[in-house]
């Protein structure tokens, strides 16, 4: 990388290692992350997400790497790289003995506001995150999806410019999910960047400019979702019968096909596109096949992930129950 | 803003913090001050008659003006096991993680905890000493400046076991384990000249209540409180509460500057 690109990336890791005891969890790992933009770090439980995060925003200290967030060096100036950031870890970084309104001044207190701008401040937020009902209660008493509403309320305090979000989401129903995608898109629009971590692939591929895959303390893979999902195959046509014997003979006059005898499907190979549907649907035809149901199945980063995580995962296709219906 | 007005007022910000946490869950402070106040209760109006001739006392007022600064001291011991507790308690909570990654004075969450600690000491003997008072305790030989030195001495004191009872809370992996821990600081004052003369203990006894620190700072205490000298106590006071403090200040700087599990 040249110095002349880093002064836009927000976030820059070279070598990054951490080890405890002589237990490897980063094993030298680079990244990248423009200004503006919003980073995706996805990998199975324990692949060393969390610690990465840790690392990052200052709470512990890395054992090797060369690492710059906001253009400042994490050894030499961890003050001012903490001045740059907003942190909310996977468990609810909230003061649960004072209400939220407190919680929330304490923040502005922290960031050394003037007594009316915390006041405007909190007030604020606390209507953006939809707690103002709520603000003077005790934490203690607050949802889990509430509590994370006022977690990240409070990470905004004071207007970070990185924000590093450790499993937003984990834990939270669909529709606070839904609530959660839209205040992140909120604040990239802003033109704040997001380091994002989630063992939610659809949360990745949904919310990410581009994505890391993590595997065994080291990046497997790197790219936007589109770039990722095409370094695996995976693209089918999958036809359903309801009727055993209509699915025997299909199977045997297509032959080049995969069975799944306990579904009654078969999965035919296929990038998706219309040129090829057309030839499948034509050879079908022409076969005298009459599924009962046709979906186009192209490969996601759920794919991607069985397929760079690890040789314990279940093998990828065509076993895959998972289904993309167009 | 310079480093020490910065440091001054993210210390002031987690001192209300955790004010504001003592005043709105206020059970866990109260609970402690039972300990002393039952046990002066129970010496003075239960055991009061036979432990005044123990010291050589006419009645069971002389008796009372023996014990209570020694209750004062326990007090202060009963206060900081609710400062090791809510210490263990804030380390667990995620807000501390919060606070590491903010560009805040690194001190201030620590200052924040024994600044409030000495508070609620000083609130607690004032309480307690008022119950003292309603029984008959009286200071009336005391100058206005030993007044000053038992104010200062009782300030100096609850100091050296916040830090104490802040390092205890640091190392503790829980809140149970913080009370367990700290525990002796309630109970070294039953070994001490609290309740009876350290020189009425049987001999091989003798050296165990002399060498700890409640016994100096009881005796200087009641020196101060009825007017009748403190010898070297006070000296000797002072060096354990000094040396308390270093060594608690040491402990848990080291444990809070330590990587995060």
């Amino acid at each position: 990388m040249t110095t002349t690109t880093s002064h836009s990336l927000a976030i820059a890791a070279k070598g990054l290692r951490k080890s405890y005891g002589d237990k490897t969890v980063l094993d030298g790992i680079d990244l990248a992350v423009p200004a503006g933009t919003i980073f995706s770090l996805l990998g199975p439980n324990g692949a060393g997400k969390t610690t990465v995060v840790k690392i990052l925003s200052t709470l512990i200290t890395a054992d090797a790497g060369d690492l710059h967030v906001g253009g400042h060096d994490l050894a030499a100036a961890p003050q001012a790289v903490r001045a740059a950031i907003g942190v909310t870890g996977q468990f609810s970084a909230v003061d649960g003995l004072i209400t939220g309104e407190e919680n929330m001044l304490l923040m502005a207190d922290l960031h050394h506001l003037s007594r009316s701008e915390g006041r405007r401040t909190a007030a604020e937020l606390l209507e953006r995150f939809d707690l103002v009902e709520a603000a003077k209660k005790p934490v203690s008493t607050y949802s889990g999806g509430m509590k994370r509403r006022l977690d990240i309320a409070m990470t905004l305090v004071g207007g970070p410019r990185i924000i590093f979000l450790d499993e937003p989401t984990t834990g939270l129903d669909p529709r606070s999910r839904h609530t959660m995608w839209g205040i992140i898109r909120e604040l990239v629009s802003g033109g704040v960047t997001v380091f994002l971590t989630t063992q939610y692939l659809d949360e990745a591929d949904e919310l990410a400019d581009r994505i890391a895959v993590l595997s065994d303390g080291k990046i497997a893979a790197e790219g936007s979702a589109d770039e990722l999902k095409r370094l695996v195959p995976g693209g089918h046509v999958r036809l359903r019968f309801t009727d055993p014997a209509a699915y025997q003979s299909a199977a045997v006059a297509l032959r080049e096909v995969t069975r799944d005898d306990e579904a009654l499907a078969l999965q035919i190979p296929s990038d998706g596109s219309q040129r090829e549907l057309r030839a499948i649907l034509d050879w079908l035809d022409s076969t005298g096949i009459e599924a009962d149901e046709l979906t186009v199945h192209t490969p996601d980063l759920d794919d991607v992930f069985f397929a760079l995580t690890g040789p314990t995962t279940v093998p990828t296709q065509p076993n895959q129950p998972k289904e993309n219906v167009r | 803003m310079s480093a020490l007005s910065l440091a001054v007022r993210d210390s002031n910000t987690m001192l209300r913090r955790n004010l504001l946490h003592a005043r709105r869950y206020p059970s866990l402070t109260l609970n402690l001050l039972l300990t002393p106040i039952m046990l002066l209760l129970l010496f003075v109006y239960i055991f009061g008659d036979v432990m005044s001739t123990g010291i050589g006392g006419a009645d069971r007022s002389d008796y009372i003006a023996y014990i209570v600064p020694g209750i004062l001291m326990m007090t202060i011991g009963g206060t900081v096991i609710g400062t090791a507790v809510s210490v263990a308690t804030d380390m667990n909570e995620g807000i501390i993680a919060r606070f590491r990654t903010m560009a805040i004075h690194r001190g201030s969450v620590l200052v924040g905890h024994v600044v409030g600690s000495v508070l609620q000491c000083i609130a607690s003997v004032v309480l307690v000493g008022a119950v003292a008072v309603a029984i008959g305790f009286r200071s009336t030989n005391a100058t206005a400046l030993e007044w000053l030195a038992a104010f200062g001495l009782l300030a100096l004191f609850a100091l050296a076991l916040t830090w104490i009872a802040v390092g205890m809370g640091m190392a503790s992996p829980n809140a149970e384990a913080a009370g367990n821990s700290a525990q002796p600081l309630i109970l070294l004052p039953l070994i001490s000249s609290a309740f009876i003369p350290a020189d009425t203990m049987p001999g091989w006894f003798q050296p165990i209540a002399e060498y700890q620190p409640f016994t100096p700072a009881i005796e200087t205490l009641r020196g101060l409180l009825l007017g009748t000298g403190i010898g070297n106590n006070g000296w000797i006071a002072i060096a354990w509460c000094v040396g308390l403090t270093v060594l608690g200040y040491r402990w848990s700087t080291a444990s809070f500057n330590r990587d995060p599990k």
